[in-house]
Protein backbone atom coordinates (compact mmCIF):
# COMPACT_ATOMS: atom_id res chain seq x y z
CA UNK A 1 0.00 0.00 0.00
CA UNK A 2 1.82 2.88 -0.73
CA UNK A 3 1.80 6.98 0.18
CA UNK A 4 -0.90 9.00 -1.74
CA UNK A 5 -1.13 11.94 0.75
CA UNK A 6 2.01 13.55 0.84
CA UNK A 7 3.42 16.35 3.21
CA UNK A 8 4.51 19.17 0.46
CA UNK A 9 4.01 22.47 -0.05
CA UNK A 10 0.90 23.02 -1.24
CA UNK A 11 -1.16 20.13 0.69
CA UNK A 12 -3.96 20.98 2.23
CA UNK A 13 -4.90 19.89 5.71
CA UNK A 14 -7.37 20.20 8.64
CA UNK A 15 -6.47 20.86 12.29
CA UNK A 16 -7.61 18.04 14.35
CA UNK A 17 -6.04 19.44 17.75
CA UNK A 18 -5.97 22.79 19.37
CA UNK A 19 -7.18 26.24 19.23
CA UNK A 20 -8.07 26.14 15.01
CA UNK A 21 -9.89 22.80 15.35
CA UNK A 22 -11.89 21.88 12.27
CA UNK A 23 -10.12 24.60 10.07
CA UNK A 24 -8.87 23.82 6.82
CA UNK A 25 -4.87 24.97 6.58
CA UNK A 26 -2.73 24.94 3.72
CA UNK A 27 1.02 24.23 3.98
CA UNK A 28 3.31 26.89 3.21
CA UNK A 29 6.38 25.50 4.17
CA UNK A 30 8.19 22.77 5.48
CA UNK A 31 10.34 24.05 8.87
CA UNK A 32 11.33 20.61 9.87
CA UNK A 33 10.79 17.18 10.24
CA UNK A 34 7.95 17.73 13.03
CA UNK A 35 6.90 21.43 11.87
CA UNK A 36 4.93 22.66 8.93
CA UNK A 37 4.64 26.55 8.22
CA UNK A 38 1.00 26.40 7.94
CA UNK A 39 -1.39 29.35 6.00
CA UNK A 40 -5.44 29.91 5.95
CA UNK A 41 -6.97 32.67 4.24
CA UNK A 42 -8.30 33.75 8.21
CA UNK A 43 -5.32 33.55 10.31
CA UNK A 44 -1.79 35.10 9.88
CA UNK A 45 0.59 32.20 8.83
CA UNK A 46 2.31 30.30 11.60
CA UNK A 47 3.98 27.42 12.64
CA UNK A 48 2.08 23.58 13.20
CA UNK A 49 2.98 20.59 14.01
CA UNK A 50 2.21 17.36 11.70
CA UNK A 51 0.52 16.18 14.84
CA UNK A 52 -1.95 18.70 14.61
CA UNK A 53 -2.82 18.35 10.58
CA UNK A 54 -4.87 15.69 8.84
CA UNK A 55 -3.55 15.68 5.65
CA UNK A 56 -6.49 15.66 3.12
CA UNK A 57 -6.36 14.54 -0.72
CA UNK A 58 -6.37 18.26 -1.92
CA UNK A 59 -3.65 20.04 -3.45
CA UNK A 60 -3.20 23.53 -4.58
CA UNK A 61 -0.50 24.89 -7.04
CA UNK A 62 1.05 27.41 -5.18
CA UNK A 63 5.18 28.20 -4.71
CA UNK A 64 7.09 28.17 -1.38
CA UNK A 65 5.11 30.86 1.22
CA UNK A 66 3.12 32.82 -1.14
CA UNK A 67 1.53 35.99 0.24
CA UNK A 68 -1.51 36.01 1.31
CA UNK A 69 -2.92 37.46 -2.27
CA UNK A 70 -1.35 34.85 -4.17
CA UNK A 71 -2.84 32.05 -1.29
CA UNK A 72 -6.45 33.01 -1.84
CA UNK A 73 -6.24 33.50 -5.47
CA UNK A 74 -4.88 30.21 -5.74
CA UNK A 75 -7.17 28.74 -3.61
CA UNK A 76 -10.08 30.28 -5.86
CA UNK A 77 -8.37 28.64 -8.55
CA UNK A 78 -7.92 25.33 -7.16
CA UNK A 79 -11.49 25.23 -5.53
CA UNK A 80 -10.59 24.00 -2.98
CA UNK A 81 -13.94 24.87 -0.95
CA UNK A 82 -16.28 23.12 -2.90
CA UNK A 83 -14.02 19.67 -3.28
CA UNK A 84 -13.98 20.07 0.29
CA UNK A 85 -17.64 20.32 0.75
CA UNK A 86 -18.82 17.46 -1.91
CA UNK A 87 -15.87 15.32 -0.49
CA UNK A 88 -17.26 12.30 1.43
CA UNK A 89 -15.04 13.57 4.28
CA UNK A 90 -16.05 16.94 4.26
CA UNK A 91 -20.11 16.33 4.28
CA UNK A 92 -19.52 14.39 7.37
CA UNK A 93 -18.00 17.25 8.91
CA UNK A 94 -20.91 19.65 8.08
CA UNK A 95 -23.35 16.80 8.67
CA UNK A 96 -21.99 16.75 12.30
CA UNK A 97 -22.12 20.43 12.77
CA UNK A 98 -25.25 21.00 11.72
CA UNK A 99 -26.03 18.28 14.39
CA UNK A 100 -24.22 19.54 17.26
CA UNK A 101 -26.03 23.03 16.77
CA UNK A 102 -29.76 21.56 16.69
CA UNK A 103 -31.92 23.05 19.23
CA UNK A 104 -35.09 21.36 20.70
CA UNK A 105 -37.43 22.23 18.18
CA UNK A 106 -35.30 21.21 15.74
CA UNK A 107 -34.93 17.84 16.90
CA UNK A 108 -38.79 17.38 17.39
CA UNK A 109 -38.83 18.00 13.41
CA UNK A 110 -36.26 15.19 12.61
CA UNK A 111 -38.48 12.80 14.55
CA UNK A 112 -41.61 13.45 12.95
CA UNK A 113 -39.42 13.60 9.62
CA UNK A 114 -37.90 9.97 10.38
CA UNK A 115 -41.19 8.49 11.83
CA UNK A 116 -42.33 9.51 8.23
CA UNK A 117 -39.82 8.13 6.30
CA UNK A 118 -40.10 5.00 8.60
CA UNK A 119 -43.77 4.44 7.79
CA UNK A 120 -43.07 5.02 3.73
CA UNK A 121 -40.42 2.38 4.15
CA UNK A 122 -42.30 -0.12 5.84
CA UNK A 123 -45.31 0.47 3.32
CA UNK A 124 -43.25 -0.34 0.48
CA UNK A 125 -41.86 -3.41 1.94
CA UNK A 126 -45.12 -4.92 2.76
CA UNK A 127 -46.29 -4.16 -0.59
CA UNK A 128 -43.21 -6.15 -2.10
CA UNK A 129 -43.58 -8.84 0.70
CA UNK A 130 -47.27 -9.40 -0.73
CA UNK A 131 -46.24 -9.38 -4.13
CA UNK A 132 -43.69 -12.36 -3.86
CA UNK A 133 -45.71 -13.97 -1.55
CA UNK B 1 3.69 30.51 20.67
CA UNK B 2 5.02 31.32 23.72
CA UNK B 3 8.69 30.53 24.72
CA UNK B 4 10.46 29.70 28.12
CA UNK B 5 13.52 32.09 26.76
CA UNK B 6 13.08 35.24 26.31
CA UNK B 7 15.85 38.00 24.84
CA UNK B 8 16.44 41.00 26.22
CA UNK B 9 18.85 43.75 25.53
CA UNK B 10 20.98 45.07 28.23
CA UNK B 11 22.53 48.08 29.00
CA UNK B 12 25.20 49.48 31.88
CA UNK B 13 28.32 50.75 32.82
CA UNK B 14 30.11 51.52 35.92
CA UNK B 15 29.16 54.60 38.26
CA UNK B 16 31.22 57.24 37.48
CA UNK B 17 33.61 58.56 39.71
CA UNK B 18 35.90 61.22 40.38
CA UNK B 19 38.99 59.95 38.26
CA UNK B 20 36.50 58.42 35.55
CA UNK B 21 33.54 60.69 34.77
CA UNK B 22 31.79 59.40 31.73
CA UNK B 23 32.65 55.36 32.39
CA UNK B 24 32.52 53.57 28.98
CA UNK B 25 28.50 51.87 28.51
CA UNK B 26 28.19 48.21 27.40
CA UNK B 27 25.33 46.33 25.85
CA UNK B 28 24.88 43.06 26.02
CA UNK B 29 22.07 40.88 24.45
CA UNK B 30 20.98 37.86 26.25
CA UNK B 31 18.67 35.02 26.69
CA UNK B 32 16.87 34.16 30.16
CA UNK B 33 13.58 33.56 31.22
CA UNK B 34 12.64 36.42 32.90
CA UNK B 35 14.02 40.25 33.40
CA UNK B 36 15.48 40.15 36.66
CA UNK B 37 17.41 36.75 35.51
CA UNK B 38 18.74 38.51 32.30
CA UNK B 39 20.10 41.52 34.63
CA UNK B 40 21.94 39.31 36.89
CA UNK B 41 23.24 37.54 34.04
CA UNK B 42 24.39 40.67 32.37
CA UNK B 43 26.48 41.43 35.45
CA UNK B 44 27.70 38.32 35.78
CA UNK B 45 29.56 38.63 31.96
CA UNK B 46 30.53 42.16 32.43
CA UNK B 47 32.33 41.04 35.57
CA UNK B 48 34.11 38.53 33.30
CA UNK B 49 34.95 40.67 31.14
CA UNK B 50 35.49 44.18 32.56
CA UNK B 51 36.45 45.38 36.32
CA UNK B 52 33.36 46.02 37.00
CA UNK B 53 30.56 44.88 40.00
CA UNK B 54 26.91 45.06 40.34
CA UNK B 55 27.74 47.20 43.31
CA UNK B 56 29.84 49.66 41.77
CA UNK B 57 27.69 49.60 38.36
CA UNK B 58 24.20 50.93 36.81
CA UNK B 59 21.66 49.19 34.68
CA UNK B 60 20.70 52.02 32.16
CA UNK B 61 18.66 50.21 29.98
CA UNK B 62 17.03 46.58 29.53
CA UNK B 63 14.62 45.71 26.75
CA UNK B 64 12.86 42.87 25.69
CA UNK B 65 13.69 41.98 21.93
CA UNK B 66 10.93 40.44 19.59
CA UNK B 67 11.37 38.46 16.29
CA UNK B 68 10.82 41.02 13.61
CA UNK B 69 9.45 38.31 10.85
CA UNK B 70 8.31 35.30 13.00
CA UNK B 71 6.20 33.84 9.73
CA UNK B 72 9.63 33.04 8.48
CA UNK B 73 11.73 30.11 8.40
CA UNK B 74 15.46 30.62 9.09
CA UNK B 75 18.52 28.75 9.79
CA UNK B 76 19.93 29.90 13.07
CA UNK B 77 23.48 29.03 13.99
CA UNK B 78 24.06 29.23 17.03
CA UNK B 79 27.74 29.02 18.94
CA UNK B 80 27.66 28.04 22.71
CA UNK B 81 30.34 27.22 25.60
CA UNK B 82 28.61 24.38 27.75
CA UNK B 83 30.27 22.89 31.13
CA UNK B 84 30.13 18.95 30.86
CA UNK B 85 31.04 16.99 33.56
CA UNK B 86 34.45 16.80 32.38
CA UNK B 87 35.34 20.56 31.66
CA UNK B 88 34.20 23.56 29.18
CA UNK B 89 33.54 22.72 26.06
CA UNK B 90 32.76 25.19 22.82
CA UNK B 91 30.32 23.73 19.91
CA UNK B 92 28.01 25.38 17.04
CA UNK B 93 24.93 24.12 16.18
CA UNK B 94 22.14 24.54 13.39
CA UNK B 95 18.64 24.58 14.12
CA UNK B 96 15.59 25.73 11.70
CA UNK B 97 12.75 28.01 12.85
CA UNK B 98 10.59 30.83 12.28
CA UNK B 99 12.15 33.11 15.67
CA UNK B 100 15.28 33.27 17.12
CA UNK B 101 13.69 32.80 20.63
CA UNK B 102 12.39 28.82 19.20
CA UNK B 103 16.08 27.87 17.82
CA UNK B 104 17.59 28.78 21.23
CA UNK B 105 14.82 27.26 23.33
CA UNK B 106 15.02 24.13 20.55
CA UNK B 107 19.08 24.59 21.64
CA UNK B 108 18.79 24.26 25.03
CA UNK B 109 16.21 21.51 24.81
CA UNK B 110 18.47 19.56 22.62
CA UNK B 111 21.53 19.75 24.83
CA UNK B 112 19.92 18.79 27.88
CA UNK B 113 18.88 15.49 25.87
CA UNK B 114 21.57 14.74 24.19
CA UNK B 115 24.61 16.31 26.22
CA UNK B 116 22.64 16.08 29.67
CA UNK B 117 23.77 19.68 30.23
CA UNK B 118 21.35 21.65 32.24
CA UNK B 119 20.63 24.78 31.09
CA UNK B 120 22.52 27.03 33.98
CA UNK B 121 25.52 25.46 32.43
CA UNK B 122 25.19 26.96 28.64
CA UNK B 123 26.70 30.28 27.60
CA UNK B 124 25.74 31.50 24.28
CA UNK B 125 27.98 33.09 22.64
CA UNK B 126 26.81 34.21 18.73
CA UNK B 127 24.34 33.62 17.50
CA UNK B 128 23.20 34.23 13.24
CA UNK B 129 20.94 33.80 10.69
CA UNK B 130 22.46 31.57 8.12
CA UNK B 131 21.67 31.49 4.51
CA UNK B 132 20.64 28.41 2.94
CA UNK B 133 24.38 27.50 1.69
CA UNK B 134 26.50 27.99 4.26
CA UNK B 135 24.43 25.86 6.57
CA UNK B 136 27.18 22.49 7.71
CA UNK B 137 24.59 20.46 9.08
CA UNK B 138 23.04 17.51 7.02
CA UNK B 139 20.26 17.33 9.18
CA UNK B 140 19.02 21.30 8.23
CA UNK B 141 20.59 21.09 4.86
CA UNK B 142 17.94 18.11 3.98
CA UNK B 143 14.91 20.93 4.30
CA UNK B 144 16.75 23.40 2.03
CA UNK B 145 14.79 21.63 -0.76
CA UNK B 146 11.79 24.03 -2.75
CA UNK B 147 10.24 20.65 -4.02
CA UNK B 148 10.22 18.90 -0.41
CA UNK B 149 7.50 15.68 -0.12
CA UNK B 150 7.49 13.21 2.20
CA UNK B 151 4.71 11.18 3.85
CA UNK B 152 3.57 11.09 7.06
CA UNK B 153 4.47 7.40 8.29
CA UNK B 154 3.26 7.01 11.48
CA UNK B 155 -0.13 8.57 12.11
CA UNK B 156 -1.67 8.19 15.61
CA UNK B 157 -5.12 9.74 15.86
CA UNK B 158 -5.38 11.68 18.89
CA UNK B 159 -9.05 12.81 20.87
CA UNK B 160 -9.05 16.82 19.59
CA UNK B 161 -9.08 17.20 22.99
CA UNK B 162 -7.63 16.20 26.18
CA UNK B 163 -11.01 16.03 28.06
CA UNK B 164 -11.19 13.46 25.84
CA UNK B 165 -8.41 10.86 26.88
CA UNK B 166 -9.02 7.39 27.36
CA UNK B 167 -6.63 5.17 28.82
CA UNK B 168 -8.50 1.88 27.06
CA UNK B 169 -9.60 1.56 23.68
CA UNK B 170 -12.32 -1.24 22.75
CA UNK B 171 -9.97 -1.57 18.99
CA UNK B 172 -6.81 -1.55 18.28
CA UNK B 173 -5.94 1.81 16.09
CA UNK B 174 -5.05 2.17 13.18
CA UNK B 175 -1.66 3.75 12.59
CA UNK B 176 -1.70 4.00 8.72
CA UNK B 177 -1.50 7.62 7.82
Amino acid sequence: MPFKRYVEVGRVALVNYGKDYGKLVVIVDVIDQNRALVDAPDMVRGQMNFKRLTLTDIKIEIKRVPNKKTLIAALEAGDVKNKWENSSWGRKLIVQKKRASLNDFDRFKIMLAKIKKAGVVRQELAKLKKETA
Amino acid sequence: MSYKFHQFQVVGRGLPTETDEHPKIYRMKLWATNEVRAKSKFWYFLRKLKKVKKSNGQMLAINEIFEKNPTTIKNYGIWLRYQSRTGYHNMYKEYRDTTLNGGIEQMYTEMASRHRVRHHCIQVIKTATIPAKLCKRESTKQFHNSKIKFPLVFKKVRPPTRKLKTTYKASRPNLFV
